[in-house]
């Protein structure tokens, strides 16, 4: 189980393709419901998540893109390493015009774009910033972060950055650094994997589940985007999975359903579209039955499988309450604030 | 009718392309998860059973697609493809790409051993050909320069790492290989020589305190293993930059097609469009647009709304199923109209851009039969 009130950290990956910013997002906002304080950071500098909660582009600055259930806020940031590795040179060296000059050298280039892995360093660094800072109060300035991490393919390296840099470096402040960013990452915080229910998608969370754990770090729960729940009742389902299907009660129906009154209507036509909804429902059955066995695949691996269902209409700011509502049925739930504090 | 004044867009005629002999070089791109890695290899396997001696070099595929095609190993060359139709005289050789095994030839092939075992020694360049952000793409492009060099095919399909953006695969070579060459390399290994006379003594102040700070913070030893890598590259070979140079020339070359692919998601058709107009922008040639998963319906004339209204008609129990199956084409539809308006805002927005859909399979491709399958979709035109 997810221990929700000691996890303060979640970071959301997942296949490209199966919706890891839009459940980052659904996520954030189940975590903030209630009153809490939950930042979202964005890290691959796409500007998913102002797309997704439909505002401008989010600066390098975090800035507030929500309200959750019962009063919660949800804060945005895109992280841009190359402010990052500026904020940090003057947060640790107050380098201020000196910044600019290695702007000028390309320094800020090689740090961030090509140097061994220390763009992920100032990403999970700038993160776990955020995660530790303390408000006005004493307490932390975010009950919970959401990251909308890298895919499932590169996580494990890109949460190792940092075991990686202090091996590298050896000594210094980046080394220290680096050593607290892994005791984050490997105390306080969730992995949660985002899927689908289609083959190559489960393989990957597979391969990500074994590698991250042998890496120590924790999965929290593995995520099934895009479920979609079967309109058929649970005969023709079956029927339908063993390949069969009754043609002559689906032509029955269609004729029923006022379908034979629409305008050009021939005997021919209505056949033949008994003939195709018969195969699309056919075609329902086969997926099901993989479904089935991915689903099987997904539960065999240990961590809990939460589900999102398939949103027809794409995705949009109301859809995202919809999946969040979804979570906080399956009990995913921000950390207890009372004792947090 | 269309809105653009009845020019319908062109086909994209996927065995033009695969039948011409002038073509050598097909690049697969795309942002993550759209299906690249299955498209390179069902271009390849389809050229290679119409005749062209064609080999597919593939990044990261599953491990199901990488054993359709006998992969089993990541051995870095490539490796004959058995079971193919080769009735028309072609051929199909397969590799996945191995980025550090690369990285390692290309250090071995250009210097003394004792040299190169210095180099390969060293941790910054340990961490550099395995972790390095763009060392994939580079050793990519340096693989598929390699494979050119080596004539023994006539075709070569290749597919592109899974970056977060398709722009990568351009840029990140240019990005590495300036590095290795640039001036913060020179600066580091030999402070004295860098600078101009204008401006000198401000240029000295940066530099100190840069390399000032870049010692505090990165601590001293990795700035020394940084400093003796270079030096042992220095002599080595000429130069990173000129190399990535040669490779992105070949890529501008009229041999050179490149094949964008996207799946009917508003992200995937955002980065289509990027890498299309920076395509134009750089002389480089646009095969066209392959269209991933699109879904289709065998009864196109019921629309969701007919449908779902006929749904929600049927109450009694014995319509169950034809409730359902209403149900389920309804939501079919809705997906088919979603995709088709955003396919729909690309041509808008690219009018000269040839697009090929390819269907939804069912079921993930893990054998020839499926390639073929994917193969046929593609040449299907439209």
């Amino acid at each position: 189980m997810v221990d929700w009130d000691r996890v303060r950290l979640h970071v959301v990956s997942g296949k490209g393709g199966t919706g890891k910013t839009t459940v980052a997002a659904a996520l954030a906002l189940t975590l903030a419901a209630g009153g809490r304080r939950v930042l979202l950071v964005e890290v691959e500098g796409r500007q998913g998540i102002a797309q997704l909660f439909d505002t401008s582009p989010l600066p390098y600055e975090e800035r507030k893109v929500a309200v959750a259930a019962d009063g919660g806020d949800v804060y945005a940031l895109a992280i841009n390493p190359e402010e990052a590795v500026l904020e940090y040179l003057e947060m640790y060296y107050r380098l201020g015009r000196a910044g600019k000059a290695l702007d000028r050298m390309g320094a800020l280039e090689f740090a961030t774009t090509i140097a061994p892995g220390l763009r992920d360093v100032l990403l999970t660094g700038k993160t776990y910033e955020a995660t530790r800072r303390r408000g006005a109060g004493g307490g932390f300035a975010y009950d919970a972060v959401v990251m909308d991490a890298p895919p499932t393919g590169r996580i494990t390296r890109f949460l190792n950055v940092n075991e990686e840099v202090s091996t590298l470096t050896r000594m210094g402040p980046i080394h220290r650094q680096a050593g607290l960013i892994m005791q984050l990452l490997r105390g306080a915080t969730a992995v949660h994997l985002v899927t689908v229910l289609e083959e190559m998608p489960v393989q990957e969370t597979a391969d990500g589940f074994a590698e991250l754990c042998a890496a120590g770090l924790v999965v929290g729960a593995v995520v099934v985007n895009q479920v979609r729940s079967s309109p058929l009742p649970s005969a023709a389902l079956s029927a339908a999975q063993r390949g069969e299907v009754d043609r002559a009660a689906l032509r029955a129906g269609l004729e029923r359903g006022d379908l034979a009154d629409l305008p050009a209507m021939t005997a021919d036509v209505l056949a033949a579209w008994t003939d195709g909804l018969a195969l699309e429902v056919l075609e329902h059955g086969e997926r099901s039955l993989l479904e089935r066995q991915e689903r099987a695949r997904l539960a065999a691996l240990g961590p809990p499988v939460l589900e999102l269902p398939r949103l027809a209409d794409g995705i949009d700011l109301g859809a995202l309450y919809t999946l969040s509502d979804a979570l906080a049925e399956q009990g995913v739930r921000g950390p207890d604030t009372r004792r947090a504090t | 009718m269309s809105p653009t004044g009845g020019r319908a867009p062109r086909p994209f005629d996927v065995d033009a392309m695969l039948e011409d002999p002038q073509v050598r070089i097909v690049v697969c791109c795309g942002s993550g998860g759209v299906g690249k890695t299955t498209t390179a290899a069902a271009l390849a396997l389809r050229a290679a059973e119409r005749g062209r001696t064609a080999v597919v070099l593939t990044i990261d595929p599953a491990r199901r697609l990488a054993q359709s095609m006998g992969l089993r190993e990541l051995d870095n060359s490539p490796r004959q493809v058995r079971g193919i139709d080769a009735g028309s005289g072609g051929s199909l050789d397969a590799m996945m790409l191995d980025m550090k095994r690369t990285f390692d030839e290309v250090v071995v092939a250009h210097s003394s051993p004792e040299k190169a075992a210095a180099v390969l020694d060293n941790p910054f360049y340990q961490a550099l050909s395995t972790s390095f952000a763009g060392t994939q793409e580079y050793m990519a492009m340096e693989k598929l320069g390699q494979l050119r060099a080596q004539d023994s095919w006539d075709l070569i399909v290749v597919d592109t790492p899974p970056s977060r953006s398709a722009l990568d695969f351009l840029d990140a070579p240019a990005r590495l290989g300036s590095f290795l060459d640039g001036r913060l390399i020179r600066v580091l290994t030999a402070p004295a020589r860098a600078g101009g006379r204008a401006g000198l003594r401000v240029f000295q102040l940066g530099l100190s305190v840069f390399t000032g700070a870049l010692t505090r913070v990165l601590g001293g030893e990795l700035l020394t293993d940084v400093q003796t890598f270079v030096g042992a590259l220095d002599s080595m070979f000429g130069g990173f930059r000129e190399r990535a140079e040669q490779t992105y020339a070949l890529l501008q070359r009229p041999e050179t097609v490149f094949v964008v692919v996207a799946a009917p998601e508003p992200d995937a058709l955002r980065e289509a469009s990027y890498f299309v107009e920076r395509l134009a922008g750089d002389g480089m040639p646009l095969g066209g647009l392959v269209l991933n998963r699109v879904h289709a319906t065998p009864v196109p004339g019921l629309s969701a709304a007919q449908s779902q209204a006929a749904a929600e008609r049927l109450d009694a129990p014995e319509h169950a199923l034809a409730k359902g199956a209403l149900a389920l084409h309804a939501e079919r539809m809705r997906v088919i109209e979603r995709e088709t308006r955003l396919a729909q805002r690309f041509r808008t927005a690219h009018p000269s851009v040839p697009v090929v859909p390819v269907p939804a399979f069912p079921t993930d491709v893990h054998d020839l039969d499926g390639l073929r399958a994917v193969g046929g979709a593609l040449a299907a035109r439209g």
